[in-house]
């Protein structure tokens, strides 16, 4: 389409975090709750014993992990349910029938959903600053790969969104994908403590590379090459906007 | 014709293999309004949902005020409101702000003046900041109509829009219809009752079965295909019709206590009075006599009749 629908994308944009707002504290207080539960378990009663990780306090080494961790699992559900729930009321005819451009949709979807990830990513980060001393290195690179995971992870899930037909298929690749990668991802530990085969098999866990970057991003110490998780994140992105692309082009289970 | 919507071979075959629209020609004056009347199924909301860019065309091109849906649709879809046949609206939003989204949406600037009036007219207004779900189903489809009006379309589509609907709401539609008419938006409505072409519509087109069977104003449609009738009312009930009544269309009704004549309104000699006069001369008295105009109820019924 020609132009730009600067207002709609707003509308969207607005009308999803009005949201949001509804329900704030609900949104809120979970992240702050499980992250001071973290703490409490890894940082308290693991930490005593494992104390530090590549020199940083062992408090201190799980923050990036956390934060990515809620960062992937909110980024994943807030895309989905915005294009999701239009889809599962037949409020979606509006969207269809409006003057405004694929992207420009995503723009006001993934947009609203990677906001709000990156507010929570925030809160976590204030609510670990409580709980240990954090002496970040990079803040630069910490607000990047905020941002760049939340829209990248925003985007996949409003990919999920269009490509689910049931609530099942909607929690199915945030449960039983994404959190196990996460955990498995080097959230907790340095892939560097995994005896070998194990080592290697991380490697293609791509959450590593996120979870190093990010963690680069805070002790400037990572798993990976910083270079290669920001090339990483960056190409995740850019696999997600072509995907999103090619759907829009063929009307992909969305229209008839 | 000054037309503002120009439907050239548009078909649509659904993924699942069913053929819901045949090779579709259809234009709309601009102003006018247009009744599509047809059975369940028949390709109504396919096509409305094919020009609203809800559903992508088999076939086919349409140009909304001379803008290609496919090659230019911001402008084509700018110019369009569309009031579908289900009631989906966001149920946790106010009436407002679900109001303000969809003009946003449609790329307007907002303008409080016009949505107030607007929700106004729809008797909305005190109803403004009630989240949707509070609201009766009758509501619910007024704030559908509201906001398919919220960025001042030059075509709205009522997708049967007086479907479970009572009659208060049915009056303030037409009132709201005339309204709009008269401010020179066109419109389309979709309907399975004939009643409301026939009030509403300037035109009318029948379709089934994903064919258009035929367009025309309705008052031409009427008289072209309308039937008139006469029933006469006897003062002693017959048995059965004499022999020489057979040249005229008629048959006995209510157990002969009627006779029953049909006779095109068209027809420069009715046979009327020749067939008084022949009542006459059989000493038939009769002592009532009540002519009728075939409603479009029965041509449509006709039309889709002969059709199957
Ligand atoms: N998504 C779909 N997939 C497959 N077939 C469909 C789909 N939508 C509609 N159809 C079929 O296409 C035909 C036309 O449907 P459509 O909804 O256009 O009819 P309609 O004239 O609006 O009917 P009604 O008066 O009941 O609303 C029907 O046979 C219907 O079953
Ligand atoms: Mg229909």
């Amino acid at each position: 389409m020609k132009g730009f629908n600067a207002r709609g994308v707003l509308a969207i944009y607005r009308f999803e975090m009005a949201r949001a707002l509804r329900t704030i504290w609900q949104s809120l207080a979970a992240p702050v709750i499980t992250t001071s539960l973290y703490f409490v378990v890894f940082g308290g009663a693991l930490g005593s014993r494992i104390q530090t990780v590549d020199g940083t306090d062992y408090g201190a080494f799980i923050v990036p992990g956390l934060i990515m961790l809620s960062l992937l699992q909110q980024s994943i559900s807030n895309g989905s349910i915005g294009i999701y729930f239009p889809k599962f009321t037949g409020t979606v005819f509006e969207l269809l029938s409006a003057p405004i451009s694929s992207m420009e949709m995503v723009l006001g979807y993934v947009g609203a959903a990677a906001t709000k990830s990156m507010v929570i990513g925030l809160v976590i980060l204030a609510t670990a600053s409580f709980f240990v001393d954090l002496n970040i290195h990079h803040p630069w690179a910490v607000a990047l790969f905020l941002l760049l995971t939340s829209f990248a992870f925003s985007l996949f899930g409003f990919i999920l969104g269009i490509w689910a037909k049931s609530f099942e298929q909607l929690n199915f690749v945030p449960v039983l994908v994404v959190t196990p990668l996460t955990f498995l991802g080097g959230a907790f530990y340095s892939i560097d403590m995994l005896p070998q085969p194990w080592r290697t098999v991380s490697l293609f866990n791509p959450v590593v590379y996120l979870v190093s970057g990010f963690r680069w991003s805070f002790f400037d110490k990572g798993d990976v090459d910083i270079a290669i998780s920001l090339g990483f994140t960056t190409g995740f992105l850019a696999v997600c906007l072509t995907i999103i692309a090619i759907i829009f082009r063929t009307g992909w289970r969305l229209k008839n | 014709m000054d037309s503002i919507l120009s439907i050239r071979g548009v078909g649509k075959t659904y993924s699942s293999g069913h053929r819901a629209l045949e090779s579709v020609d259809l234009d709309i004056a601009r102003g006018e309004i247009f009744a599509l009347l047809g059975p369940n199924g028949a390709g109504k909301t396919t096509l409305i949902s094919i020009i609203c860019g809800i559903v992508t065309p088999s076939t086919g091109t349409i140009l909304v005020d001379g803008h290609d849906a496919r090659h230019d649709p911001r402008e084509a879809r700018m110019r369009i409101g569309l009031v579908p046949q289900e009631t989906s609206v966001d149920m946790f939003e106010t009436v407002w702000s679900t109001v303000r989204f969809s003009r946003g949406l449609f790329g307007k600037k907002m303008d409080k003046a016009y949505c107030e009036q607007l929700l106004k007219d729809l008797t909305l207004w005190d109803k403004r900041d009630a989240q949707i779900r509070e609201l009766s189903g009758g509501m619910k489809r007024r704030v559908l109509i509201a906001k398919a009006l919220s960025h001042e379309p030059d075509i709205l589509f009522l997708d049967e829009p007086t479907a479970g609907v009572d009659v208060s709401l049915r009056r303030d539609m037409w009132k709201l219809v005339s309204g709009l008419r008269s401010r020179g938006t066109t419109i389309i409505l979709t309907t399975h009752y004939i009643e409301e072409a026939e009030e509403m519509a300037d035109r009318v087109g029948v379709i089934d079965k994903g064919r258009l069977l035929l367009v025309d104003e309705k008052s031409a449609l009427m008289k072209q295909l309308g039937k008139r009738e006469m029933t006469l009312t006897l003062q002693e009930p017959l048995s059965a019709l004499p022999a020489e009544l057979a040249e005229w269309n008629v048959d006995l009704q209510d157990e002969g206590h009627r006779i029953r004549y049909t006779f095109d309104a068209q027809a420069e000699h009715t046979g009327i009075p020749s067939l008084l006069r022949k009542l006459g001369d059989l000493g038939i008295g009769f002592k009532d006599l009540e002519t009728e105009k075939s409603s479009l109820e029965d041509i449509f019924v006709d039309l889709v009749e002969n059709d199957r």
